[in-house]
């Protein structure tokens, strides 16, 4: 058993965190007045400073604390968030990315640079230095100016676990008291009888009596990083305008030392109490970290367990013992419970992947000086992890693409009357086995004149070959193709489409652009959700079986004799008016056994296109686990994997793509010989 | 090719007098594998034929809940098929195909034994008056009377797999 470096723990655990702080920056970008991102991105900063503290990134530490100290200023309402200094964050935020992964790296001087900019920005949004004293005049609009002195009264109550996460209730007493003149008094309602008690678990609530000239909003400070579970309330008096009630204790005064039950009373007064483990707590669920081997390891032994578990069920069917049959139907159930659970533990939702792109786009609007909106749909959709890591750079490609060559300028699109914002859609939707994902701008669309005359120029196609609108679009997935007159930073080094259309199809999936000219473009990716498993239709040809994934499986029926015998010639059978060339599985794979009296056609499709293949038997749908082929066998392209059967056999897996090309390809051989 | 079979010699006995080796038959032929490539031993077990693919990998096998293509190196040396025995077993082993730790089974007709053979009597496989390819042949053994042949096993692998 080894245990995980607490480096490697603190690196993801910090990557998680400048994800959040990224993502609450990008939010605060669009909503500069939303004081809880304010609150969030600080949290998140102040989290970091001091878990980088804890394991030594001690650079990590001094810049996130500059950067904290600056925001800070933001928090308190000295200084409205400008886009400005949301974009110094942003930049000091890749700084911090830098520093947790190579902290004794020289980043000096970068670090100071940034600083400077950060501070500039603080500056021009109106704050003073960092150092600024504190007690300038508030300028944030929710923020009522100080009005005189105020009477609150704050019950609150802290989850009952809150000291296992390291808060200490003392600490945020002391701050109350720091604000003003207190009285505190425990609530010591729930507290069980003692041979109940559990010490390390928190029974107190307190009553605070707090009169302080300070504004509200430093009240709510004390509690930021325990809000997110605490039971808060705060009722408040005007003291210079009221007159002044003297308010009876109503429960009788408790030293606030007794209040914490004694064994897990921390004896030192913290000055602070910040807390570590809030972004936990506030997810409501505990997370756990493996790495994708093991799954796949635990993968495989589940998948020994069902065939051993059908092996023990084909004993127990035979057997005359009662007690057998039904243990073996008890295993028969939890192996296929365990499976479906292990199925579900591989997948991620969407939103991982999307989450990059909003950087992404934020950068781009920069650089290109368009302005660029993203809209993301289907956040929600669960997709196989290793399939998310793959597809990240196809769609970060396609994504530049549509920023760089589909959008217009600012200038452009008001001309072209349309909003000046360009808007790029993600989308993702799941349908059957498969997911959809569709990258939509409302930009130009795809100029086809210069598709057509670029493909001519680089010999991609002769002059005047007559081609459909669809065939055109195309092109642009063939390699060294590219539109862009320019070669930019961003895109037009022509190696991009081709690239992106042989990872997809690596994935087992599809690429299709739609454009409508002067209204924008879409491509769409249609990918399997998991690379693990297959829902496939089970055949037999000749002796041997074969899975063909059910996806692709259109319908199912049966070749009549006629056509059976009219067909030895051309191999083509009439389906609703149109006519599908097919292919006899039994001559492909030379299986020389006799073709069964009753020859079944599946008819597969790969978008438009439709091939049906004969084949002697259809044994049924069968949901597997995918098993690459060796690469001894890489170069048979008729099948794209493996899978194990109930009975511990193997069968194939039947790569529908090049079978409906090699239909298509007999079809057009068998028009041209007429 | 000569040259090349001697540097094919040297990589495996990697400085070593001695290695241990598994022993098996193979149409009537012996032949030794480095012992530490050996995974495991296995029973005849149902095959699946694979439609399409070269006729010296022309079939995979459940191992252990993993697909593995079976390999039959007679074809590979030009030889006779034989019938499938009592004596009949699979060897899986693991080997490196372009940089991949890939295993793969190899189908022999008996496994007699796990023995050291010594580099003193090796020779690397003479380059006229032999029916096999040499870049096949790590190198001869010879043993009592016989010889013992060790393949080559990276070169038939790739080689079979380029010639398409």
């Amino acid at each position: 058993m080894s245990f995980p470096d607490p480096i490697t723990v603190f690196r993801l655990e910090a990557g998680e965190l400048l994800e959040q702080i990224e993502a609450g920056l990008l939010d605060l970008g669009r909503n500069l007045d939303d004081r809880d991102l304010v609150d969030a991105v600080f949290r998140g900063l102040h989290t970091l400073k001091g878990s980088g503290a804890m394991f030594g990134f001690d650079a990590l530490a001094a810049f996130t604390h500059h950067c904290e100290t600056a925001f800070d200023q933001v928090r308190k309402g000295e200084v409205p968030a400008t886009q400005e200094l949301v974009a110094a964050v942003l930049e000091a935020r890749d700084q911090m990315r830098l520093l947790v992964e190579t902290p004794n790296g020289e980043h000096g001087a970068e670090s100071e640079r940034l600083l400077a900019v950060l501070h500039q920005a603080v500056k021009a949004a109106g704050g003073g230095e960092a150092a600024a004293p504190v007690d300038t005049p508030v300028k944030a609009g929710e923020q009522k100016k100080p009005a005189g002195r105020k009477r609150y009264t704050l019950l609150f109550r802290l989850p009952v676990n809150a000291m296992a996460n390291g808060t200490n209730p003392l600490g945020l007493l002391d701050e109350l008291r720091e604000l003003g003149d207190c009285k505190v008094i425990a609530d010591r309602a729930s507290i069980p009888p003692l041979e109940k008690l559990v010490p390390t678990n928190l029974h107190v609530g307190w009553r605070v009596e707090l009169v302080t000239e300070r504004p509200r909003s430093d009240i709510d400070d004390v509690f930021i990083f325990v809000m997110d579970d605490m039971e808060l309330s705060v009722s408040e008096e005007d003291l210079d305008t009221a007159p002044v009630v003297e308010v009876k204790p109503q429960v009788q005064p408790v030293a606030p030392a007794i209040a914490a039950a004694p064994a897990a009373a921390p004896v030192s007064k913290a000055e602070k109490a910040p807390v570590q483990d809030v972004r936990a707590n506030a997810r409501g669920q505990e997370n756990v970290r493996v790495p994708a081997e093991r799954l796949d390891e635990l993968m495989d032994r589940v998948g020994e367990l069902v065939i051993a578990q059908s092996r023990l069920y084909q004993l127990a069917t035979s057997s005359v013992d009662i007690g057998l049959r039904a243990v073996s139907e008890d295993i028969e159930r939890l192996s296929g419970e365990l499976r479906d659970t292990m199925m579900v533990l591989r997948m991620v939702p969407i939103t991982q992947l999307f989450g990059r792109f909003r950087r992404l786009i934020h950068d781009l609007a920069r650089e290109t000086g368009k302005q660029i909106e993203l809209v993301t749909e289907g956040e929600s959709t669960e997709v196989d992890k290793g399939v998310i890591e793959r597809l990240a750079d196809p769609l970060v490609h396609l994504v530049r693409n549509s920023c760089d060559h589909g959008l217009e300028t600012a200038e452009e699109r008001i001309a072209a009357g349309k909003s000046p914002v360009g808007r790029i859609t993600l989308a993702a939707r799941q349908s059957g086995g498969e997911v959809t994902i569709t990258i939509v701008d409302d930009g130009r669309g795809i100029d086809r004149s210069r598709v057509r005359a670029k493909a001519e120029s680089s010999g991609i196609i002769t002059p005047n070959t007559q081609l459909s609108d669809q065939e055109l679009l195309q092109l642009i997935f063939q390699p060294g193709f590219s539109t862009a007159a320019q070669v930019t930073n961003l895109s037009g080094r022509g190696v991009g489409m081709d690239v992106v259309k042989k990872s997809v199809e690596a994935l087992r999936g599809t690429i299709n652009v739609v454009s409508n000219p002067g209204a924008g473009s879409e491509v769409s990716l249609a990918i399997p959700l998991t690379l693990a498993i297959i829902d496939g239709l089970l055949v037999r040809v000749g002796s041997g079986r074969y899975v063909i994934p059910l996806a692709a499986v259109e319908e199912c029926l049966e070749l009549s004799i006629e056509e059976d015998l009219r067909s030895r010639g051309r191999s083509f059978i009439s389906l609703r008016d149109s006519l599908v060339p097919f292919i006899r599985l039994r001559d492909l794979f030379l299986t020389g056994t006799k073709p069964d009296p009753f020859q079944k056609v599946v008819v597969i499709s790969t978008g438009s296109e439709r091939v049906g293949l004969v084949v002697d038997q259809i044994i049924g749908d069968h949901q597997t686990v995918i098993k690459s082929m060796s690469k001894l066998h890489q170069d048979v392209a008729t099948f794209s994997g493996a899978t194990i059967l109930g009975d511990g056999n193997v069968a194939l897996i039947l790569d529908v793509a090049h079978l409906v090309a090699a239909g298509q390809h007999q079809e057009a051989h068998m028009r041209a010989a007429g | 090719m000569n040259s090349a079979a001697l540097k094919h010699n040297e990589e495996f006995w990697e400085n070593r007098e001695e290695i241990e080796v598994l022993i098996f038959d193979i149409a009537g032929e012996t032949f030794a594998l480095g012992a530490v490539m050996v995974q495991e031993i296995l029973d005849m077990v149902p095959e699946t034929p694979v439609p399409g693919s070269q006729p010296f990998v022309g079939s995979v096998i459940n191992f252990r809940g993993k697909v593995i293509p079976l390999a039959d190196i007679r074809l590979a040396f030009g030889m006779e098929p034989t019938r499938i025995t009592i004596d009949s077993r699979i060897i899986v082993i693991a080997i490196d195909i372009d940089g991949e730790d890939t295993l793969v089974g190899i189908r022999t007709d008996k496994v007699n034994e796990v023995t050291t053979l010594a580099k003193a009597n090796s020779e690397p496989p003479p380059s006229v008056g032999m029916r096999w390819r040499p870049d096949y042949i790590e190198c001869l053994v010879k043993r009592g009377t016989d010889f013992i042949i060790v393949p080559n096993l990276t070169a038939i692998f790739s080689t079979n797999r380029e010639r398409r």
